[in-house]
């Protein structure tokens, strides 16, 4: 082989491996990319049920009601707009009413929020950006 | 007083660099040796005076001294004294503190032990280590100072958050930023190289230890992050595509793609103009983690540093840096000797598809961390990259390269004999199909992907054993000469063996772990007993105690398994008073390389505590492959071949390089 056979060679090989590596991350942009919203772009958006998402925003006061074997349900606030959630399993740490949320999940058919992750504001001085722009 | 010495010796420091950056290079220009040594003595004085700084901090932070603000915020009196000293780098000021720390311990170790290198390439490398050094300081003393005081000194500290009142913090950002900024000595040297127009066989001979230390303090660096994530956290995960893992993981993968690249450099002459580059891109990925981290910029966990004068400040650094040595490069590389030539099928050729698909991994771990902020600046809609998006990206890429990982170190130089590569992989490749058809047979029903990774994993680790079977001729002569050739064989051939090795290990581990994990969750009273894969673990009471600086609540469970009892877990919830948060302590039961995981959520009204238990099975390997992998490393490092200055008798090094070919 010559140098110019083995130059491209090499290229060939190098643009095979970026376009396999390009489609997958379009296919995964396309299928595995979770948008944010507060309830408020919920209701603008109409979101329906069974499409995932992140919802961030302040928990209610006096809203966080346990049920039995870690049911928790609490709603979400952004000051305009309100979402109730049903989340199962252990709160993080630093869950608490009034501070900020950040849920993982999908609405329901009557329009709950079934949250599979919650993640909570981190401490005083740190803030998820997702909640402090809520 | 001290405050105000670790201040000043810290504005001396920054006009040491700033004296380093310029003399050296107007020395090299002149031709003029005694400016040129100005460098080492620069350099020394440089890793004085920082130190001298960063010891008043520790000082302050020991004696709580809470009228400098830096120490009030993040340190209380009844601290215990580890967490005071590593309180100094469990807050941004302090981080960055020790990050220029490093940074001029690096620049004075090649100061130190740089006798062997060219004088103007050192002069050249030690002034592009004081540039990046004198952005730093400037930062430092102009945005994140941790000597400023407080007019009315309060007479109690903040505490420091708990999350990282561990023995985590005490290793976990050492190590790493050992690593992020060793990397800078590659890209000081690719930058003096690019400014020389000059560069050989002989630049990557003192390259790679270099490369390769900071490569193994990263590697340690994530493993131990990644394990404190695990059990301080209390989720039992222990990756989570996190932007600020990731930004620690872009550095891993570009920098051991430059190991490998330098080591054609190194044995051909070849690939030359592609190392620089990868040299450049590895650190200009390091600063990139530091603005990820250190700006606050990206919604994350780790980020606890909320202020956007600092992120525009790094920005700017980040700027310069990248976009100058970028700038430099495409005007200087074309300038270098290309290299010899290599048949595509060879060690170089292997060589090559290790850095194509690494640094592919890395560009889509790059894309999945960025693209969120690139479309939130562009069209402020807001989303997020989790754990899918790589698993679709990065995990098939990874796949490709596992299997190739076997038959690079099997392949000649220059021209490689792929099928013959491939029986003497037989073995390797009979391992792989029996690990697979034992986890079918054994999970027959379950997880299809899993048992193929099993026997991808089986592969990779006996591969690696080939490699060291076939270099002592194993079986072939007898057993007595190959153990003597196993002697004498060249440390780094033992060390790559290792390393390659170490992400068989570790893949078992995620494996496992990912598919076979088997959890309980829910909540229980005393006496309440919870079954999870065998074990029986019963919940005997909840006792509380008073901590130094927090108050807990402690859970003693009972394991046994086949009514044998095991041991006793006792996982806990702590409480710190001053700053009112809580943090989850995880008890974990250690059984060969699987775990058992209780952590604990809040108790309710009814007396009943909610509680998480996990059984995850081989979830220690995930660990230990890395281990290894630094391991493996740190033996090549030792490598006389590779040691800078050592010295060489030529019929040894002869005679190692026969054994290495």
């Amino acid at each position: 082989m010559t140098r110019k056979q083995r130059r491209l060679t090499l290229i060939g090989c190098a643009l095979v491996v970026l376009a396999i590596a390009a489609g997958l991350v379009l296919n995964a942009l396309r299928d595995s990319i979770v948008f944010f919203s507060t309830p408020s772009m919920v209701a603008e958006k109409h979101l329906g049920p069974g499409k995932r998402f992140r919802l961030g925003g302040l928990v209610q006061p006096g809203s966080l009601q346990r049920g039995d074997n870690l049911a928790v349900n609490f709603t979400v606030a952004d000051g305009s707009a309100t979402l109730p959630v049903a989340y199962k399993g252990i709160l993080p740490d630093l869950f608490r009413e009034g501070q900020g949320v950040v849920a993982e999940g999908a609405l329901d058919a009557s329009g709950v929020f079934r949250a599979d992750t919650v993640l909570a504001k981190h401490d005083e001085t740190y803030m998820p950006k997702d909640v402090a722009d809520a | 007083m001290i405050a105000e010495s670790g201040h000043y010796a810290l504005v001396l420091a920054l006009g040491l660099a700033l004296i380093q950056s310029i003399v050296p290079i107007i020395g090299a220009r002149w031709r003029d040796a005694a400016l040129m040594n100005v460098a080492r003595s620069t350099a020394l004085a440089q890793l004085l005076f920082v130190a001298a700084s960063f010891a008043a901090l520790v000082t302050l932070h020991v004696t709580s001294d809470f009228s400098v603000a830096n120490v009030y915020e993040n340190s209380h009196s009844l601290k215990p004294l580890l967490y005071k000293i590593t309180g100094v780098w469990g807050n941004h000021e302090g981080s960055m503190l020790l990050w220029v720390s490093i940074l001029a311990l690096f620049g004075g170790l090649v100061a130190a032990f740089g006798n062997n290198l060219p004088l103007s390439l050192r002069a050249h490398v030690l002034a592009v280590q004081a540039w990046v050094a004198s952005a730093f300081y400037l930062f430092i003393l102009i945005t994140s100072n941790p000597f400023l005081r407080i007019a009315n000194p309060p007479i109690e500290g903040r505490d420091l958050n708990p999350v990282l009142q561990d023995i985590g913090l005490a290793v976990h950002p050492p190590m790493l930023y050992l690593g992020y900024v060793g990397f800078s000595i590659s890209f000081s040297f690719a930058v003096a190289a690019l400014l020389e127009g000059r560069i050989d066989a002989a630049w990557a001979r003192w390259v790679r230890p270099w490369t390769l230390m900071a490569w193994i303090f990263l590697t340690l660096g994530i493993a131990m992050g990644s394990y404190w994530a695990y059990y301080e956290l209390g989720w039992g995960g222990w990756w989570f595509w996190d932007p600020v893992e990731n930004a620690s993981l872009m550095p891993w993968l570009a920098g051991t793609a430059l190991l490998h690249s330098a080591l054609v450099m190194e044995k051909r002459n070849a690939l030359k103009v592609w190392t620089v580059l990868l040299s450049i891109l590895t650190f200009s990925l390091s600063l990139l983690g530091t603005f990820l981290v250190r700006s606050g910029v990206l919604t994350s966990v780790h980020a606890f540093a909320t202020d956007p004068t600092r992120g525009v400040f790094i920005l700017l650094i980040l700027f310069v840096f990248i976009g100058g040595s970028l700038s430099l490069y495409a005007w200087r590389a074309p300038a270098l000797k290309q290299g010899g030539l290599f048949a595509p099928i060879s060690r170089e050729g292997a060589l090559v598809l290790n850095n194509l698909l690494l640094t592919t991994a890395c560009a889509t771990v790059f894309i999945g961390t960025l693209y969120p902020l690139a479309l939130e600046v562009l069209t402020g809609e807001k989303i997020s990259v989790g754990a899918p998006f790589f698993n679709f990206t990065f995990a098939p890429l990874f796949v490709p390269l596992l299997l190739a990982v076997p038959f690079g170190p099997l392949l000649a130089w220059k021209r490689g004999d792929l099928l013959g590569a491939a029986q003497r992989l037989m073995v390797a490749g009979i391992a792989a199909l029996v690990a697979m058809a034992l986890v079918l047979a054994w999970t027959y029903g379950g997880a299809t992907l899993a048992p193929l990774a099993i026997g991808l994993a089986a592969f990779v680790i006996v591969g690696a054993l080939c490699d060291l079977a076939e270099r002592i001729a194993l079986f072939r002569i007898p057993l007595s000469l190959s153990l003597r050739r196993a002697r004498g064989l060249p440390r780094a051939t033992w060390g790559t063996a290792f390393a390659h090795a170490g992400l068989g290990i570790a893949l078992i581990g995620i494996v496992c772990e990912t598919t076979w994990n088997s959890e309980y969750i829910g909540s229980m009273k005393p006496d309440d007993v919870a079954r999870v894969a065998g074990y029986e673990l019963r919940l005997d009471g909840l006792n509380p105690r008073q901590g130094p600086n927090f108050r807990e609540m402690i859970a003693q469970f009972t394991v046994t398994r086949d009514g044998e009892k095991v041991s006793v877990m006792t996982p806990s919830k702590r409480n710190f008073t001053t700053r009112g948060a809580s943090t989850t302590e995880a008890a974990l039961l250690t059984r060969g390389a699987s775990q058992l995981y209780i952590s604990l959520g809040d108790v309710s009204a009814d007396g009943a505590i909610a509680v998480r238990i996990y059984h995850k099975p081989l979830v220690l390997m995930i660990w230990w492959g890395p281990v290894l992998m630094a391991f493996g490393g740190l033996l090549s490092l030792s490598d006389r071949r590779l040691r800078v200055g050592a010295p060489k008798p030529a019929k040894a090094a002869a005679r190692a390089l026969q054994a290495a070919e």
